[in-house]
C-alpha cells in the first residue's frame, strides 16, 4: 500500500540523530516490550494478517508519531483483543479478569534460545522454477500500486534496472489488500540495481547506485 | 509507554499467557550475546585471514556460521565490501530489516523516518550528517532490504593496524562502520 511506511526518497522528514551507543535498549520499557513481543504465547487463529501489513495500515501521523516499540505493543495489543484473550476493561484496570481462562506459559527460558537461533527461511529449495531473468539484464521495475503489503518501493516503481544476482526461489510476500497472504506463488527473488540517475534524475551523482531484492513478478522485460 | 507495557506484562503473566522469566532471559539474549561484537570478530577475521574474507564474500551466510552466528534475520546473509572506490550502505527503507546475529537489533536511526526517507535520495548527505565525507571518485552503493537478505558490510581495514591481532582489530570495528554509515578509525576503540 501506497503509505507513510515506503518512505524512500521522501523529504523534511529532519535530521538523523546520530549519537547513540550500542546497547539495543535505551529504556527499560523497550526492553520490556521487545521481550514480551518474542515470549508471549501463541494465540489467536492460524490464518492472521501480515505482521507488517498491521504496522502500515496505522494511519501516517500516529505511525510517524509513535516510537517504534510502542508500534510494536499497539499491533499486540490489536491482535490480543482481536482474538479476544485480552478485552479492553482488563487493559483499563491492569488487572486479568478472575473468570478469564488461565494457561501455561509455552515460550520458556529453556526453549527461547532455540527459537531465537532458529533459521525461519522463506527460501523454497523444494519447489523448481527456471529463473525469467539473467544475471546482467536489464530490466523494469513493474509500475503496480496494490492497496495489500508489498515488498516493491514505490521510488523503484517503472524504473530501469539491471539483475545482479538471482537469490532462488522464494515464497512470496505480499497480501491481498486486507492483509493476508496470497496464495502460495513461489518465485526467483533476484537483486536489481537502479543507478541513482535513473531514480532520481540528472542532478543525482552519476556513480551511485541503489539496490533492492526484487521478487520476480515486480520485474518485467524492457 | 513504561506503564502500558508494565500493565500489559502483568495481564498476560496473571493469564499464564507469558513467564517474566523468558522476557528476562530474551532482554540478556540481545544485551550480551546478540550484537555488533558478533560482527565486528567476523569482520577482524576477514582483515587478517584472506581466505575467510573471500568465503565471506562469496557466502556469508556459510562464513558467518564458521564463527558460530546464524539463526533469526540472519538466515541469507550478503556481506559487501567497502575498497577506497566503492562504499557500501545498507537500509531498509519499508520497515526495519536488519541483520540480528551479527547487529544486533537496529538503532533508533536506523529505524526513524529521517534515516530511511534520505539514504536512498541523498547517501552522501547522509554520510556527511554521520561525519564520512567521499571523493567524487568513490561509488556509493545502497542496498534497500526489501526482501530476505540481510547485509553486512566489511569496512575497509584502518591504516597503522598492521601490528594489531583479531582481538585487538575486532575493538575498533563499531556497529555504524557494518552499516556503512561510519568508517573504522586506528584511534577509536569500541567499549562495549
Amino acid at each position: 500500500m501506497n503509505s507513510i511506511h515506503d518512505m524512500g526518497g521522501m523529504h523534511g522528514m529532519g535530521p538523523i540523530e546520530v549519537r547513540e551507543d550500542e546497547r539495543p535498549f535505551h529504556a527499560e520499557w523497550e526492553a520490556r516490550a521487545w521481550g514480551l513481543m518474542r515470549a508471549v504465547n501463541p494465540f489467536g487463529p492460524n490464518r492472521r494478517r501480515n505482521f507488517r501489513y498491521e504496522h502500515e495500515i496505522l494511519p501516517p501521523v500516529q505511525y510517524l508519531q509513535m516510537q517504534y516499540y510502542e508500534r510494536f505493543i499497539k499491533v499486540l495489543v490489536d491482535r490480543l483483543l482481536e482474538a479476544k484473550v485480552l478485552t479492553q476493561a482488563e487493559l483499563d484496570s491492569g488487572r486479568a479478569d478472575p473468570a478469564s481462562p488461565r494457561v501455561t506459559p509455552r515460550v520458556t527460558p529453556a526453549n527461547i534460545a532455540e527459537q531465537i537461533a532458529r533459521r525461519r527461511s522463506l527460501r523454497r529449495d523444494d519447489v523448481r522454477i527456471r529463473s525469467k531473468f539473467k544475471v546482467g539484464q536489464r530490466v523494469r521495475a513493474r509500475n503496480i500500486n496494490p492497496v495489500g503489503h508489498t515488498r516493491l518501493p514505490r521510488y523503484m516503481r517503472g524504473h530501469l534496472g539491471t539483475i545482479v544476482s538471482d537469490h532462488g526461489v522464494f515464497g512470496f510476500q505480499d497480501t491481498d489488500a486486507q492483509g493476508y497472504t496470497l496464495p502460495d506463488r513461489p518465485q526467483h527473488v533476484y537483486t536489481v540495481s537502479f543507478t541513482a540517475r535513473e531514480l532520481w534524475g540528472d542532478a543525482a551523482n552519476p556513480r551511485d547506485t541503489m539496490h533492492a531484492e526484487l521478487w520476480e513478478e515486480y520485474l518485467e522485460n524492457t | 509507554m513504561a506503564l502500558r507495557v508494565k500493565a500489559l506484562e502483568s495481564i498476560l503473566v496473571e493469564k499464564g499467557m507469558v513467564d517474566p522469566a523468558t522476557i528476562d532471559a530474551v532482554i540478556e539474549t540481545y544485551e550480551s550475546k546478540i550484537g555488533p561484537r558478533n560482527g565486528a570478530r567476523v569482520v577482524a577475521r576477514a582483515w587478517v585471514d584472506p581466505a575467510y574474507r573471500k568465503r565471506l564474500l562469496t557466502d556469508g551466510t556459510a562464513a558467518i556460521a564458521e564463527l558460530g552466528y546464524g539463526g533469526s534475520q540472519g538466515e541469507h546473509m550478503v556481506v559487501v565490501e567497502n575498497t577506497p572506490t566503492v562504499h557500501n550502505l545498507v537500509v531498509c527503507t519499508l520497515c526495519s530489516c536488519y541483520p540480528w546475529p551479527v547487529l544486533g537489533l537496529p538503532p533508533t536511526w536506523y529505524k526513524s523516518a529521517p534515516y530511511r526517507s534520505r539514504v536512498v535520495i541523498d547517501p552522501r548527505g547522509v554520510l556527511r550528517e554521520f561525519g564520512v565525507t567521499l571523493g567524487d571518485d568513490v561509488q556509493v552503493r545502497v542496498w534497500d532490504s526489501t526482501a530476505e537478505i540481510r547485509y553486512l558490510v566489511l569496512p575497509e581495514r584502518p591504516t597503522g593496524t598492521d601490528g594489531l591481532n583479531e582481538e585487538q582489530l575486532a575493538a575498533l570495528v563499531t556497529r555504524d562502520s557494518m552499516v556503512g554509515v561510519a568508517q573504522v578509525s586506528a584511534s577509536r576503540r569500541v567499549t562495549a
